[in-house]
Order: structure tokens, then sequence, then C-alpha cells
């Protein structure tokens, strides 16, 4: 039965992919299949702002409603046993299959687990909704809590619990806070104000033993430091979902591996979002795979295109954001393709680090500031950066140089 | 009753640019386009309810600061996700170097 288009994942990209198929006038069969009992939500408010709410929500993709008009089916909560290749099935955990015409994995990713013993339930991980409630329940005036991992998840979510009050410690094992994707000089801002708002912020600071019983947990650190708390919430990382696709004989390469249209080796197969990696053409087809909302939305949507045939390929610019109390960062590109940075003032509070490669290319852009700050110099630096702009470096550093001058230029 | 009120000086605002206006407990974002034409809608955006005029305006388009989503500033529609409502927009004219809004 069925046919048409299948999605496995119903999040933000399995949901922006189910809408755009619509949106493109397809007029067949479109399954979403989601293992969560929600609408399709968004996930970046669950370390904030839904983390902070007296009574929070899920901030659905598309209602009820809207599934309905569009006749998107959306089964839930439902897991996916096999996909089936050569006989185009996806078989469900309940022993029924679906039949389809294109599939695209749309799995996401999975917290990567802490790998040593002693975790019990008072160790957890933030992904879902129902995580972000579980840990929501242990947020309130002196409950402590304790953040495994100085990364973005971790940090948002230590700013959440200070928000509500709780005690705040942040165990990070590497030197300092962010060091995937996030220059020293702004992890340095984000640090000190973690600390001016009272949150705890361990660095180089390795565990040597978890001790849960279930009601709390002892969290001893590689130097003899003892942190006791109510919960620890641990984020150091997350893993791409490819278990189905692996199992029906797909590439993995960090994720399922797709070419620039994100299609795999199998022509009615595609993967877009957290769990695949793609050649991302403005670094000369690198291969990287991206966990970010922003990339979810687009590559769902473009995933719906090419499903359709329109072979078109990624050509983003990778863009980040991170918001922690007053302050918002955001990450236009990949700064590890840069070797030297040019830093421009905003304001007092305010700056972006502009970054170089051998070149004399712009390859990314990195900004910190309260609220909205940077918001629309990085907006152009993204624009700079796909068009491969070669900037002179005192303009670059001249607030009184407007960005959107250089990109007429 | 709608009711004219002078929101900015015709220079306040650069052109393709956009800046913020209060007025009666109500934020608006005030438009100038490349051609040099003025516009206002509600000033925050329908997915977050951020201030609009911390975003880039291209063309005719106004770009959210915070998630990028995307409204016509001329009629209001908004663009794709994560936007799907569209936005408010008002009446406005310039006389003597000021915009002025009708609201109500």
């Amino acid at each position: 039965m069925n046919g048409g288009m299948v999605i496995i994942g119903a999040g933000e990209c399995g949901g922006r992919a189910a809408l755009a198929l619509r949106d493109l006038g397809y007029a067949g069969p479109v399954t979403l299949i989601g293992d969560e009992p929600h609408l399709p939500y968004e996930r970046p408010p669950l370390s904030k702002d839904a983390m902070v709410a007296d009574a929070p929500a899920v901030k659905a993709i598309a209602g009820e409603a809207d599934l309905a008009d569009k006749a998107i089916t959306h089964l839930r909560p439902v897991t996916v046993a096999s996909v089936d290749r050569a006989a185009k099935l996806v078989k469900l955990a309940d022993g029924s299959e679906l039949a389809y015409e294109k599939l695209l994995f749309a799995t996401g990713s999975t917290p990567r687990k802490l790998p040593m013993p002693g975790l019990g339930r008072r160790c957890v991980y933030l992904r879902t909704f129902d995580d972000a409630l579980a840990i929501r329940r242990h947020l309130r005036p002196q409950s402590r809590i304790a953040v495994v991992g100085g990364g973005f998840i971790g940090l948002e979510l230590a700013a959440s619990a200070r928000r509500l009050g709780a005690d705040v410690a942040v165990i990070e094992a590497q030197p300092r806070i962010l060091m995937r994707g996030v220059p020293a000089e702004i992890a340095a801002v984000v640090h000190a104000a973690h600390e001016a708002h009272g949150a705890k912020i361990l660095c180089g600071a390795g565990i040597a033993a978890i001790d849960d019983d279930g009601q709390k947990v002892q969290l001893t650190l590689a130097d003899g430091r003892v942190i006791d708390a109510d919960l620890a919430v641990i984020g150091i990382g997350a893993e791409p979902n490819t278990r189905l696709a692996e199992a029906a004989g797909l590439r993995i390469e960090n994720g399922i591996a797709v070419d620039a249209m994100l299609h795999t080796a199998d022509p009615a197969i595609f993967a877009a979002g957290d769990c695949c990696s793609f050649p991302l053409a403005v670094y000369g087809g690198r291969r990287v795979r991206l966990e970010a909302w922003r990339n979810a939305q687009e590559q769902g949507a473009l995933a719906a295109r090419n499903m359709l045939g329109h072979e078109e390929p990624v050509s983003a610019v990778p863009w980040f954001w991170s918001d922690q109390y007053e302050l918002t960062m955001q990450i236009a590109g990949l700064s590890d393709e840069a070797n030297s940075s040019i830093r421009r003032d905003i304001g007092e509070n305010a700056f972006i680090l502009f970054h170089l490669a051998g070149d004399g290319r712009l390859v990314a852009a990195s900004g910190i500031g309260p609220d909205t700050a940077v918001a629309r110099d990085i907006r152009l630096a993204e624009m700079l950066i796909a068009k491969g702009a070669r900037l002179a470096p005192a303009a670059l550093a001249s607030p009184e140089v407007k960005l959107k001058r250089l990109l007429a230029g | 009753m709608s009711e004219w009120i002078e929101a900015c000086g015709a220079d306040d605002v650069d052109e393709e640019d956009v800046i913020r206006f209060d007025h009666a407990g109500h934020t608006f974002a005030i438009y100038r386009s490349p051609d040099d034409e003025y516009f206002a809608t509600d000033g925050l955006c329908t997915h977050e309810q951020v201030h609009l005029s911390g975003g880039l305006v291209i063309d005719d388009i106004i770009e959210c600061p915070k998630h990028n989503g995307r409204f016509n500033y001329k009629t209001g529609e908004a663009k794709g996700a994560p936007v799907c409502v569209n936005l408010k927009t008002y009446p406005v004219k310039v006389e003597g170097g000021k915009v002025l809004i009708q609201v109500g």
C-alpha cells in the first residue's frame, strides 16, 4: 500500500521536507514517520525558552490541521525496523510495511553517551521535548545541577538553570568551553557571562567517577574535587542516527554519505540534516556533517526539491547560533578553514571576528553581543563568504565601512 | 479610529534599511526601500517576537535577525520557514520631511 514519498524522522528536517513537497505541488502520498508522540516541533527552544517557561509546550512546525490540509500522514510514535531497498519498502516495528517511491532519511542525531560506569536515573541527556520536561522538573532555586560538557546545549541549559535559580556547575574536559567551532576570544566572553551570573565553569576537568543512587549524583573529578548534584545533564556532542541506513547497505561516512544533491548511492533514497555528511561546495567540496537547526531546515526543503527531480546542489554557508543570558552568538561558516582573524567592534559590548584563509578569502565570521547586535553583519558576512570575497583587512576591522557596501563592490 | 502619527524623519532611515518606532505600547518597523519609498509593519517577527529592526533589508525583503524568517515588508507576506504568519502592514505617507503612519 501507500507509495509516494516517505520520510523517516519527523523533526525540523523531516517536517520541513514534508511541507515543502506539498508547497512544490507534489500530489501523491506523503508519509512522515516520527518516533516521538508529538507533532513535528522546533528543538532549539528546548534548552532555552521552553526550559524556563512555566508551562513548557512544543513549538510545532505544523499543527494537526496543517498536516490534514496538506494530506501529510504523520505516523507517531512509530519506530522503523528496517528498509528493504530491493522491494522499496519501509518495515515498521509493528510488522506493517510501507511502500515508497522516494525515501528520505531525516533521522537526526542522538546525544553521545558518556562512556563510563555509574550513570543512573539522575544522569540525563537533552534531545527531545520529553527530555526537556524531565530536566525542567529539577530546575528550581537551590537545586544543584551538574552540566557535563561546555558546548552549546550544555551552556544554554546552564544559563536556563541559573535563570530559574538553580546552582550550576559546568564540567568541561577541554582546556576551555566551546572548543569545537567557536574562537577562544568569543568563548571567553561566554565564560565570563556564566561566571557573572553565578554559574561555576570548571575547565580541564576530567571525570574520574560517577555515583548515581537514583536520588542524587556525585561526580568525582580527576583532580579529586567532588561535585554533588540533584541532576547531571550530559551534553558531550551527538552521533548521527545511521543504523537503519547502514543496515540497508548504504555508505556511512560520519553520517549517511550523500552527494551535493543529498542523494545516497541508491537513486530512490536521500538523506538530509544532522544524520548525513555531504560535500560543501563553498569549501571546495570538503565533506561535513552539521548539527544545526537552519541546516536541517534548508536541507529538508532541498531534499524535497531533489526528490521531485530538481537536482539542486547544497549551496548554503553553515550558520549556527546560541542564546545564553542576554548574549547571542552567531557564526557563519567554518572557522577551522581560516588561519587569521580580524576583529570589528560593534558598539561597546559586541564584536565580530572575520576569519580569513591564507589566500585572503573570507571563510567564516563569528560574532557575540547582546540581543541581535551582531545579526546583520553576520548575515552580510555569510553572503560575502558565499561569494568567496577577498576583502581588505582594514575595511573589515573598521565599523565605519559598511559590509553591505563591500557586498555590492 | 485611525489616525496618522509621526514615526520619524525621512532622513532617519537609510535607503534599503529599517528602524524601530514605538508608539502607545506598540512596536513598529519603518522601512525605506532601495527605490526610496517608505513602508511600515508591525515591529516584531511573527515567529518568536524578535525586533525586526535589527534585521537586514535587501530589496523588498526584511529578514529577522534571530532565525532568518523573511517577509516582504511592502505586503507583509511571510516568505517561508520558519515564519508562516504574515506581518501586519500600515499605510505610510511622507510630508514635510516626516514619515507618518496610519494606525488604529
